[in-house]
């Protein structure tokens, strides 16, 4: 076996054994998240419902993506900053070639991807708006009040993993291998503390808005 | 009733305490809420959306804050890292000491408007659980004063203020002296038992007259019951499943002794709600009978062209939506069509109908004398919206909202008289043509 400290021996170690124990612990952690939401359920709702939940469900689960025109007024840094970086997240995440090579190789499926230079530029961009939302995290008075570890460990780990990949591709930590190792092993660490998070959002902010619309909608609102 | 003895009912009860209250907080956890705990990410949007917030300036308000004892309550029991947590002794508990701290959070600092519950980007819907948290609250003995006198008063006299039957009967003959028109009581058979609000009663005594005009009008059979009169429900602004439960069997009891068909909640949004929503899963079961606001029987009427209108209000009139009719039932375009029938000049708030903005006395505020203060800094969000298009009178259908702005906009020394929109139908109808 080769050694971590020598950095191949870290980049295959990183793509090996330690993916494997990330991936064990992503997919049960958030199974048993996802089993804890769904064994809950609801109790019977006997008020004569006034419309559908289905539709007004799903339509909450796609239009909570963007504000109300008086939230994003009052709220306009917190909503733009939020925006971008997820964007550049998810575009840096499914768009980067090499990423979807990766997830072809796992699953076998696999889509067109961006240029790299631009997926750089986007990457650069989110690197940036995660900054402004942890400065934005240690100034607002609401967000500094809500703030717990937990907040700031999750930014760190998902900063981590943008920058590392920004760093491994521009080639500025050297010998590569170890950028990439870094790289791996920060989207390890994303993984490993995903289902116990904050990040489990990713998969329960759906739910959330479906419960969200599907209670609204019964009432004859759109929420 | 349970067996359950509540604070509110007997305040001297001693069996009220942090276990009890933990299992209540228990008992309300279901998926949505492990689904909404699971997705906030602290983002802070909620508090953008909480007058509360908004008019006071101080982030302890953020509505996600509020449902921290809750929150505590489903990590440590629902959630695989929370009693791993648990285990190894790393885990916050919900103490006597932190829920009363919280009193003032889901108390005296939410009128359950949920508006929060429309905006947050996760789609939580906090109003709801701040609903459920106070289910926790009481059961620890640790609810305001206020709330549970009226509470008390309510399961006693069937009223949260104590009114009974003979006070309205004054009132009863008040309106027929005035209008020449009989009051219908204990009417079996009809097609509508008119409920009302103690607030009403005592506040507005015209509405009694207003639909009584109205529904002689369009030929309305309607009655009101010596059994039952008051539409509101203290067991629920408190969070009290069994009070809430045993106030809701009392309209229902009234409703099937009389055999009718419908049952009309009061110009009260709270009313509404409790009645429309809650009341069928407080007591278990579908009603045999449906339930509507006036405002929706009004505009039914109205389309059924039963209703004739003559000359229109000439001033410059504005609209405030009860949360818990607009963003909370689904009743927004009824008043409008309303409102087009007797209102020459109508001008919208800037943000309306599901994002309208609460009055700021709601979810039992009004009820808590220590919260106004707080009542009257959430107000000037509609002070804000009522400033920003001036109009010479406001319109509502909401005894509680009406009478917040009422004072609100007399506080502020704004001189623009508020008005429910069932009398200014009313006084709008055209005279029947009396036989020869």
């Amino acid at each position: 076996m080769t050694a971590l400290t020598d950095p191949m021996g870290f980049l295959l170690f990183t793509k090996g054994p330690l993916f494997n124990i990330a991936i064990a612990i992503f997919a049960l952690g958030l199974l048993a998240r996802l089993a804890e939401i769904l064994l809950l359920g609801r109790r019977p709702n006997f008020a004569e419902p006034r419309a559908g939940e289905w539709l007004p469900g799903l339509r909450t689960v796609v239009t909570r993506t963007l504000p109300d025109p008086g939230t994003f007024k009052r709220a306009p840094f917190n909503v733009v900053t939020g925006l971008i970086w997820h964007i550049g997240f998810l575009v840096a995440l499914l768009l980067f070639i090499p990423h979807i090579e990766l997830i072809k190789g796992l699953f076998g499926v696999s889509w067109p991807g961006l240029p790299n230079p631009f997926v750089d530029l986007v990457t650069a961009v989110t690197l940036v708006a995660l900054a402004a939302t942890l400065v934005h995290r240690l100034n607002h008075p609401v967000k500094k009040r809500l703030s717990t570890v937990e907040d700031y460990l999750v930014w760190t780990v998902t900063f981590l993993v943008v920058l590392t990949g920004y760093l491994a591709y521009n080639r500025l930590i050297n010998p590569y291998p170890l950028a990439l190792g870094l790289h791996i092993l920060s989207a390890e660490l994303f993984l490993i503390i995903l289902p116990f998070t904050k990040l489990t959002h990713i998969f329960t902010a759906f739910i959330a808005r479906w419960y969200n619309g599907a209670s609204f909608g019964r009432r004859g609102v759109q929420s | 009733m349970s067996p359950i003895v509540n604070p509110a009912v007997n305040p001297e009860a001693t069996t009220f305490n942090l276990e009890r209250g933990l299992a209540a907080f228990r008992a309300e956890i279901d998926g949505p809420v492990a689904a909404f705990f699971s997705s906030c990410v602290h983002c802070g949007i909620c508090a953008q959306s909480c007058p509360f917030y908004l008019e006071t300036g101080d982030p302890k308000y953020t509505p996600i804050l509020k449902l921290e004892p809750l929150r505590l309550v489903w990590e440590s029991e629902f959630t695989l890292w929370g009693k791993i947590k648990g285990a190894l002794g790393l885990q916050r508990k919900v103490t006597d000491a932190m829920l009363a701290e919280w009193e003032e959070l889901i108390y005296d600092s939410c009128s359950m408007c949920g508006r929060c519950s429309m905006v947050c980007p996760v789609g939580n819907d906090i109003q709801a659980m701040v609903r459920k948290s106070r289910e926790g609250m009481v059961a620890a003995g640790h609810a305001p004063e206020g709330l549970a006198g009226a509470a008390v008063r309510a399961v006693k006299t069937g009223s949260p203020m104590g009114l009974q039957w003979k006070t309205l009967q004054v009132q009863i003959e008040h309106v027929q002296t005035s209008s020449g028109l009989t009051v219908p009581v204990d009417q079996p058979g009809v097609d509508y038992l008119v409920m009302l609000s103690s607030m009403e009663v005592i506040n507005f005594p015209e509405y009694l007259e207003a639909i009584t005009k109205i529904f002689d009008h369009a030929g309305v059979t309607w009655t009101l019951s010596t059994q039952c009169f008051e539409a509101t429900n203290a067991g629920i602004q408190i969070g009290n499943k069994d009070i809430a439960a045993l106030l809701v069997e009392r309209v229902v009891d009234a409703a099937v002794k009389l055999g009718v068909k419908n049952v009309i909640s009061p110009e009260c949004g709270h009313a509404y709600t409790a009645i429309r929503w809650e009341g069928p899963n407080l007591i278990g079961r579908r009603y045999p009978f449906r339930v509507f606001h006036i405002i929706e029987v009004l505009d039914q009427l109205r389309a059924q062209g039963r209703i004739t209108t003559e000359g229109k209000e000439l001033d410059r009139l504005s609209l405030h939506d009860p949360c818990n009719l607009a963003r909370k039932s689904g009743v927004i375009q009824q008043q409008r069509n309303l409102m087009d029938l007797v209102a020459d000049q109508f001008v919208e708030l800037p943000e309306h109908g599901r994002f309208q903005w609460c009055c700021g006395a709601g979810g039992g505020v009004s009820s808590n004398e220590r919260a106004e203060p707080l009542k009257l800094a959430a107000f000037k969000r509609k002070k804000a919206q009522i400033e920003a298009v001036e109009p010479e009178r406001m319109v509502t259908m909401c005894a509680t909202c009406r009478t917040q702005l009422e004072e609100g906009l007399e506080h502020f020394n704004m001189d623009i008289p508020v008005v429910g929109l069932t009398e200014l139908i009313a006084d709008h109808l055209v005279d029947k043509e009396e036989p020869a």
